[in-house]
């Protein structure tokens, strides 16, 4: 019931922001455990933020997208905020031409740079207050 | 003047040895019984060597009338040989039917060849022209820009799409700057483009800036009610450079620390 048919995806938690990927084998009823698991995730963690790594997608459908949109909606309900990160290519340019659009999910080119929009740095300091210092 | 017809840049040995190739198919060719009209095309030796002289001719350059009549020119040769062997006029017409029903077919073969050829050439130059005339440049760290010139049809879209994400892809790029001063007129299709290179570029995770619009058509968008007011343009490249090194130091440092200074 509450998402525990193992989706074959670890979520794993680095502070406040939850990090997991999607295989490409990702059929409807994965698909759905996935989003229950994460949402059940989310919010039992006060996770901030969510980052979904996708560089092993091959083929992105509509039901796909639906998902990773409805996750993105349902998270910042939960008050965290989801970034895609690692799009391929093929897939962009399959996205882009069957017109299925991403409404509201924020994209980012790899999971560094996804983590680092969620305010994680290169270098292991805290997150507040360390940066500070370094702008003069 | 037949002389000067087919006086292409093939020398006379060539010309000869085609000739010799082309005979010497055409006995086997006539011995097989086939129905006349059908020689040409079914004996596999005379397919080839009307195949592969007006090949060899659309790739010189040869106009097609040297390389029909290249072809035709054997009709005279055959009908002087024939008319050596019988002075009989109903014999001598009935080859002349034979002949020219046989050459008829080599003749439409070697057009078809030529044009085929020639268009061959077209469609290998015009993608040696797509993948030439999108180069991905790295102007900045993280940024990329591609110029584009001439028109924005479909396929050039798909490679420019191609290239450009692949390169953010391998820069790790942050900011694409699509280019088009070189871009003669913007119209409806021409923007959806645009806009599906954008997306794509988004869906990255990168952001994208259109630089190089000029007066000119930016009063066509205007005027077509075409909305780009999802995305960053600028007037030249320059301006485009300066918005995405905006772009990427902006909210790298005070991303999460808001506006602090």
């Amino acid at each position: 019931m509450t998402g525990q048919p193992q989706p074959g995806v670890p979520i794993l938690r680095l502070g406040d922001v939850l990090v997991t990927g999607l295989l490409n084998e990702l059929d409807d009823r994965t698909a759905i455990a996935f989003t229950e698991e994460l949402t059940e995730r989310i919010s039992a963690e006060g996770a901030r933020g969510v980052l979904i790594d996708i560089s092993r997608l091959e083929v992105i459908d509509s039901f796909v997208a639906r998902t990773l949109m409805e996750l993105t909606t349902v998270a910042r309900l939960l008050g965290a905020r989801v970034i895609v990160a690692g799009m391929r290519p093929p897939v962009a340019i399959t996205l882009v031409e069957l017109g299925i659009e991403l409404v509201g999910v924020e994209t980012a080119l790899n999971p560094e740079q996804g983590l680092a929009a969620l305010g994680w740095r290169q270098a292991p300091q805290p997150l507040e207050g360390a940066r500070r210092g370094t702008a003069r | 003047m037949e002389q000067a017809l087919l006086d292409t840049d093939i020398g006379e040995a060539e010309l000869r040895e085609e000739a010799d190739a082309l005979i010497e198919a055409l006995v086997p060719g006539l011995q097989s019984g086939t129905p006349v009209d059908r020689v040409v095309t079914s004996s596999p030796g005379l397919h080839e060597a009307v195949v592969g002289l007006s090949l060899r001719r659309a790739r010189a350059g040869a106009t097609p009338t040297a390389t029909s009549l290249a072809v035709l020119a054997l009709k005279e040769a055959l009908l002087k040989a024939v008319q050596r062997d019988t002075r009989d006029a109903e014999e001598l017409f009935a080859s002349a039917v034979f002949m020219n029903r046989l050459l008829d077919v080599a003749g439409a073969l070697s057009f078809e060849t030529y044009v085929e050829g020639r268009e061959e050439i077209i469609r290998r130059q015009s993608q040696q022209l797509m993948e030439q005339s999108t180069p991905v440049v790295r102007l900045w760290r993280q940024v990329l820009a591609v110029p584009l010139i001439g028109t924005l049809d479909t396929a050039r879209t798909q490679v420019v799409m191609e290239n450009l994400l692949q390169a953010i892809q391998d820069h790790e790029a942050l900011v694409a700057i699509v280019d088009i001063t070189g871009v003669p007129t913007v119209d409806t299709a021409v923007a959806q483009h645009l806009m599906q290179t954008v997306n794509a570029v988004r869906l990255m995770g990168a952001d994208c800036v259109i630089s190089g619009v000029r007066p000119s058509i930016a009063q066509t968008i205007a005027q077509l009610g075409i909305d780009l007011s999802t995305i960053l343009t600028r007037g030249t490249l320059a301006d485009a450079l300066a918005a995405a090194i905006k772009l990427i130091d902006g909210p790298g440092p005070d991303g999460d620390e808001g506006d602090g200074r």
